[in-house]
């Protein structure tokens, strides 16, 4: 449902809008990486913009930061509906290395909401056309959580209530694994 | 790709043993360990502010982490880029808690690097008879002193 609503909502060329609220600019190189000439993301039609008014789309570069969160907000704000916000990068996704420092608020989904993450320290370029990719329905997504539960122990268990004696011998009659 | 790029870190429970080095390496606290109860350890892999340095496949003693080359995890929920291992920890036979599995030090010693072990014993005690290129003096008047 969501694929198709941001085919009819994005059917078009996505303008995009980037906004860095205090990256290590990283992500920034990498995200004009992918749309320059190399990767060419400007033959899908995306875009890049200079004002939150004219964007489909934010690119979010950088964790939440306390001094940048209420220009942050006032950006996204700005932008007319239908939006979507890309968190780029780990600082945005989950609030970086320095998640819990003072001036860090944490993952930029504390000021913005975000639609999609694109994950890594900074994304490839390939990353995030693969994500923009993802979020216009164009691919599916490959992610998914990965769960592993030990059913049984390695080891045996050591029981010493079944040991028994018998004559001169100790006979440990439960061995096996729990 | 390039060649040695780290993408994902994909974590291997059959070969883990919890003994959580990969969660005390990590700079940007993105593996954590719970003890739930005493023979069970969970060890959870918070994927969103991974950096993907390395740090804990470098670390890692039984390298059950190796550093993929996935780098298509975008999502739309953060957590899908989360691991999580549920593991049995080894307790002691006698007194039914917990122990410390063998570090990879002891391991070196076990496994050829023994005390009767001659043709190996100047590695670890010889080892400044190995550098002055004296392999053999230092193996017969080993100083019982450490």
């Amino acid at each position: 449902m969501l694929k198709e609503l941001c085919q009819k909502m994005f059917g078009r060329s996505l303008w995009v809008y980037h906004a860095n609220s205090g990256g290590c600019n990283g992500c920034d190189i990498e995200v004009l990486n992918a749309l320059t000439p190399y990767y060419d993301a400007e033959r899908f039609g995306i875009r890049l913009v200079g004002s939150p008014r004219h964007a489909d789309v934010m690119l979010c570069q950088g964790p939440g930061m306390r001094a940048t969160a209420r220009a942050l907000r006032a950006a996204y704000e700005a932008m007319p509906a239908p939006k979507l916000v890309f968190a780029i990068g780990s600082c945005a996704c989950g609030g970086g290395m320095w998640f819990d420092s003072y001036s860090v608020l944490g993952p930029v989904e504390k000021v913005v909401p975000v639609n999609y993450y694109i994950l890594g320290c900074p994304p490839r370029p390939e990353a995030i056309i693969y994500g923009v990719a993802v979020a216009l329905g164009l691919m599916e997504k490959k992610a998914a959580p990965v769960e592993f539960k030990q059913t049984e122990l390695p080891i045996p268990r050591y029981h010493p209530e079944d040991l028994r004696r018998q004559g001169d011998l100790v006979i440990y009659e439960k061995a096996e694994k729990v | 790709m390039p060649e040695g790029f780290r993408g994902r870190p994909v974590f291997d429970g059959n070969k883990c043993v919890g003994c959580g080095g990969c969660a005390n390496n990590c700079p940007a606290r993105s593996i954590l360990i719970f003890d739930v109860c005493q023979e069970l350890r969970i060890l959870q892999y918070v994927g969103g502010r991974c950096t993907y340095c390395g740090r804990c496949a470098e670390v890692c003693p039984e390298k059950a982490i190796t550093m993929s080359r996935e780098f298509e995890t975008s999502t739309n929920d953060i957590g899908d880029a989360q691991q999580r291992m549920e593991l049995f920890m080894s307790t002691c036979q006698r007194c039914g808690r917990c122990f410390k599995d063998e570090s990879a030090l002891e391991k070196l010693k076990l496994t050829g690097y023994r005390f009767d072990d001659l043709q190996n014993q100047r590695w670890i005690f010889g080892a400044g008879a190995y550098q002055e290129n004296q392999p053999a003096v230092k193996d017969i008047f080993i100083e019982m002193d450490w």
